[in-house]
């Protein structure tokens, strides 16, 4: 087992001040992929909100570690320099910024702060070019306004090519399965275990099965009433397929 | 922990350009009388006509009040506290850049602009560069020549082409335009003139630096330029000024004539001291800039990035005379702290099938204000005339306001008009987009508004527009925090 990414303790949460997160406790490993399912609505969402900084949300108890250091006083973009990253469920469009030159911002961004010099457009472009051919992005498509009007599958693309791009040692996958036909899927989930290693670790939040067929986890855990109720190993991801939520939320309650 | 895209925080950046160069100024005393002006036309050694036509400007002046329909609140400009004349102190005209003040050099190279590299640059801009009021450099003239077209100051062109001065000045802008074009009329002291003669095309972009620098002192900037049938330039003026507590008047005409299948682009930077955080300084700019397409099929594109000024009074326009004739607006304009600006264009159609087109970004921040003013107007003559304006808006923070007024007088029932506005917020989902791919609030920021303002910094020369983002980029620096 590796060394702990994320450690989060007795986090509890509000927004608006409506608490959503209650005492939940979880820990990531280094090489680990961990599964949190769980019914629509309830905040899986908020706490890969909370996870990267997203202004909003309050934490009320508990404290959330990143390679043992407290995360909760960084701004949104020092934790994604420092190597967390969200794939987000709604990528949001931003017009005018075609996503080339998007994508050149965010990689130099980290390489300032890694401290090493920014590339320029050429070699940006050699290392982009390597890594979007694996997901099939066309350079027309590199071309386009960040987002705008691209199709469900083409946004998770474009989210798993900056992951893929900015190399995180965590990453959150929110609904990046939601919108995907087979063959998009399958592409995204190549993406994702190409850069899955022994060194980085993962959190994938879903409410069904179908991109744990394609991705391995290590360990499964369901997720209601704003904690985990139940971990397991990947067979209780199959499980609750069968049985739905119900069965899990009702024997807690 | 909540970060809201608030506005007023750290907001003491300082402007970037703001020193003062130490050259002597040849002023005349402050105030405007006729003894200052004829003062001014000697110091010039102007001929008769030229003195003739400043009085004549200059006794309607007094007649006329100052314009105060713009959405602008400033303090009134006292007339006779300003100097109307400085010039750098020189021992002779030079006749390269080695003989040029070497101070003045300097304050060049501090905005980026070193002339000396641009002339090494071979053939890239020609700059005709403006200190305060008169041309100390002019580069590349004799590449020009070799084509017939003549680059050089309004000064020299009074003395040296005065045929052509006579014929066209004033003759878009009439003296008796509004106010600030008539005191320019009165007292103007230098500028910039582009004759293109017939079937040329200017084989570079031309360009002129302007800056306020002596106290005091307005600069009432005068450009011509003229593109004869079928010919072609693209024009390409910048600003920046020192930083002062004072007020400092600008009140510059452009006149462009464009005759038969001829076309000019004309694009601008505008980066005058737009004061500090509270107000305090800053340049009013009450400029006058026109074109008149003449010619059948004549065109003429207007390209601005407004960041500067504390006040902004600017309308460039374009008479679309000549049947088929094509008249463009491309305008992106920042206001921040307490900026103010009432912009936009007039397109007059009074030739058949004259087309026009309108592209506005504005995008104001802390407790800027910003007006687009706009005019399309369409004669009884003017048989499928087209416009097409599109005026977009773009809010960051909550005590900046935003006003869009499209003016539309049509008297044709051929023309097709089309007018399409909106106003939107730099939102939260999008600056967290960003800020969670590694960049700041900051980089976001001018990442997000970059965007915004692409269709207009596409018509832009490339190293013009390189410079413009980062102006604009500049100007927003803790806009949000």
């Amino acid at each position: 087992m590796g060394k702990p990414i994320l450690e989060i303790k007795n986090l509890s949460a509000k927004v608006a001040d409506k608490e959503i997160i209650k005492n939940l406790n979880l820990t990531i490993n280094a090489g680990e992929v961990h599964a949190l399912m769980g019914p629509n609505g309830t905040g899986k969402s908020t706490l890969s909100y909370i996870l990267t900084g997203k202004p909003g949300y309050e934490i009320t108890d508990g404290e959330i570690l990143f390679h043992g250091r407290d995360l909760t006083t960084l701004k949104p973009e020092e934790r994604a320099c420092a190597g967390i990253f969200l794939s987000m469920q709604y990528p949001v469009a931003i017009p005018g910024v075609a996503s080339n030159n998007f994508l050149k911002h965010a990689v130099n961004a980290k390489r300032k702060y890694e401290g090493k010099p920014e590339l320029d457009a050429a070699e940006f472009l050699k290392l982009l070019r390597g890594v979007a051919k694996d997901l099939d992005i066309s350079a027309e498509m590199l071309k386009r306004e960040i987002n705008v009007g691209f199709s469900g599958g083409e946004k998770k693309r474009m989210e798993i090519l900056q992951m893929s791009l900015l190399q995180p040692k965590l990453a959150i996958l929110d609904e990046a399965d939601s919108g995907l036909d087979i063959d998009a899927l399958k592409i995204v989930a190549e993406g994702v275990n190409k850069w899955h290693n022994n060194d980085n670790s993962l959190l994938i939040i879903t409410h069904h099965q179908d991109l744990l067929n394609h991705i391995q986890p290590d360990v499964v855990h369901i997720y209601a009433d704003g904690h985990i109720v139940k971990s397991g190993d990947k067979n209780l991801a199959i499980e609750l397929e069968k049985s739905g939520y119900k069965a899990f939320v009702d024997t807690k309650e | 922990m909540a970060q809201k895209a608030e506005i007023l925080k750290n907001l003491d950046e300082k402007y970037k350009y703001g020193f003062i160069t130490d050259i002597k100024a040849d002023t005349v005393p402050c105030g405007l009388n006729e003894d200052i002006i004829r003062m001014i036309s000697a110091k010039k050694n102007e001929p008769e006509w030229l003195l003739e036509r400043r009085l004549k400007a200059y006794r309607h002046w007094l007649t006329m009040k100052e314009p105060t329909w713009a959405k602008l609140i400033y303090d009134k400009v006292d007339f006779q506290a300003l100097s109307y004349y400085a010039a750098p102190v020189q021992k002779k005209q030079p006749k390269s850049l080695d003989e040029v003040d070497k101070n003045l050099l300097e304050t060049y190279n501090k905005l980026g602009i070193p002339l000396k590299e641009q002339e090494a640059l071979a053939g890239v801009v020609a700059v005709d560069a403006v200190f305060d009021s008169v041309s100390v450099a002019t580069t590349y003239r004799a590449q020009l020549a070799e084509k017939g077209i003549i680059f050089c100051s309004i000064s020299e062109a009074i003395k040296e082409h005065p045929d052509l001065v006579q014929k066209y000045l004033g003759s878009v802008v009439p003296y008796t335009d509004n106010f600030y074009a008539c005191l320019n009329s009165a007292v103007f002291t230098d500028g910039s003139f582009v004759y293109i003669p017939k079937g040329v095309k200017a084989p570079i972009e031309l360009s002129t630096y302007f800056r306020i620098n002596a106290k005091n002192t307005g600069q009432f900037e005068r450009t011509l330029i003229v593109a004869e049938d079928d010919s072609y330039v693209s024009y390409l003026e910048g600003c920046t000024a020192p930083q002062r507590d004072e007020n400092q008047l600008h009140a510059a005409i452009v006149e462009i004539v464009v005759m038969n299948n001829a076309e000019v682009k004309y694009s601008t930077v505008q980066n005058w001291y737009p004061g500090d955080k509270d107000g305090k300084g800053g340049v009013y700019n009450f400029v006058t800039k026109r074109a008149a397409c003449r010619g059948v099929n004549s065109k003429v594109s207007w390209t601005q990035v407004e960041t500067g000024s504390a006040v902004t009074w600017k309308y460039p326009s374009c008479i679309l005379q000549g049947d088929n004739s094509v008249g463009e607006f491309y305008s992106v304009a920042v206001t921040h702290h307490k900026q103010q600006a009432d912009t936009g264009t007039k397109m007059i159609h009074i030739g058949k099938n004259t087309r026009s087109k309108i592209i506005s970004k504005g995008i104001s921040a802390g407790f800027s204000n910003q007006t687009y003013r706009g005019l399309v107007d369409v004669g009884i003559n003017a048989d499928n005339a087209r416009n097409y304006s599109q005026c977009d808006s773009l809010l960051i923070g909550s005590a900046c306001g935003s006003h869009t007024v499209p003016y539309v007088r049509n008297r044709n029932k051929t023309a097709v008009l089309e007018h399409e506005a909106t106003t939107s917020k730099i939102s939260e989902e999008q600056l967290f987009y960003c800020q969670q791919r590694g960049l700041n609030e900051e980089e976001a920021v001018g990442l997000i508004v970059n965007g915004f303002c692409k269709e207009v910094m596409q018509k832009l020369p490339m190293e013009f527009a390189i410079e413009a983002a980062k102006l604009i980029n500049i100007s927003l620096e803790g806009s949000v925090g």
